[in-house]
């Protein structure tokens, strides 16, 4: 307990969301919203497939990833059928509004309401062909990698 | 056990440092933790947030989360969080004579 207590707490935090299924961009989003409660400086950085989670015609339809999930318990060919990622998703969408978790947009507006910060990576909108107006007004800006280690000094840098 | 000395009482503790019996809050004690913890003087939005959690702690049996508490209590987050500075959900329990929130969100 005692050497708990001498370490260092965390003051900021810069999380990189990297997929865009659900369960890729859910975990990102509540340790960023956490960090905040905490009174822990955030800040998120979407990449590749993660920008969905900030496209806002996308924003509202993330799916759970069905095939290649060996948690998710069911054989692949299963996985692969027209329909099954579509009711995965619901009955996760079903537990998680029970938990009291808000869906991906009022979560981003709660983070962005919070003082978190939300950008989106220069090299993934340029090879995905988006355009800032592409985005949720949420996000605070397009960065290039060197921006985001700019402005994560003296941060934890979190992958996911 | 580590405790607080506020206007002439000995407050027993948690080991989050929050009041460990809620029974003995007052609203001289919420004061008092308020200006300590650097939330400096309660306003009556302050009021309205700690009396809502208050409220769903005698109900419930736990403080209810930063989510519910934005979506019932009329206080939104943005506003939230320049009441409580440097971690609403905790500040506002921990002035509020309530145990640390449970919730994740």
């Amino acid at each position: 307990m005692s050497e708990a207590k001498s370490r260092k707490p965390v003051e900021r935090v810069s999380i990189i969301v990297s997929r865009g299924s659900l369960e890729g961009v859910y975990p990102g989003l509540i340790m960023a919203n956490g960090a905040r409660m905490e009174g822990i400086e955030a800040s998120l950085f979407f990449t590749f497939f993660g920008l969905d989670a900030i496209t806002n015609k996308r924003l509202d339809h993330l799916k759970v990833a069905t095939v290649g999930n060996p948690a998710m318990h069911i054989p692949t060919v299963l996985g692969a059928i027209p329909g099954i990622s579509a009711f995965a998703t619901h009955m996760m969408k079903k537990e998680i509004e029970k938990l009291n978790i808000p869906p991906v947009r009022e979560f981003l507006q709660t983070i962005h309401d919070a003082g978190g910060e939300i950008y989106g990576c220069k090299a993934s909108v340029d090879m995905f062909h988006l355009k800032k107006e592409d985005f949720t007004p949420l996000v605070d800006d397009i960065i290039t990698v060197g921006e985001f280690y700019e402005k994560s000094a003296g941060a934890q840098i979190i992958f996911t | 056990m580590a405790t607080l000395e506020i206007l002439g009482k000995t407050l027993v503790l948690d080991k989050d440092g929050h009041l460990a019996n809620p029974a003995e809050w007052t609203e001289e004690i919420a004061r008092e933790i308020s200006v300590r913890e650097g939330v400096g003087e309660l306003t009556a939005t302050h009021w309205v947030v700690i009396k809502f959690m208050r409220k769903v702690y005698e109900k419930e049996g736990d403080p209810p989360s930063i989510r519910r508490i934005t979506q019932e209590s009329g206080v939104d987050t943005r506003l939230l969080y320049q009441l409580f500075p440097n971690g609403p959900g905790r500040k506002a329990a921990k002035v509020a004579g309530l145990p640390r929130p449970k919730s994740c969100i």
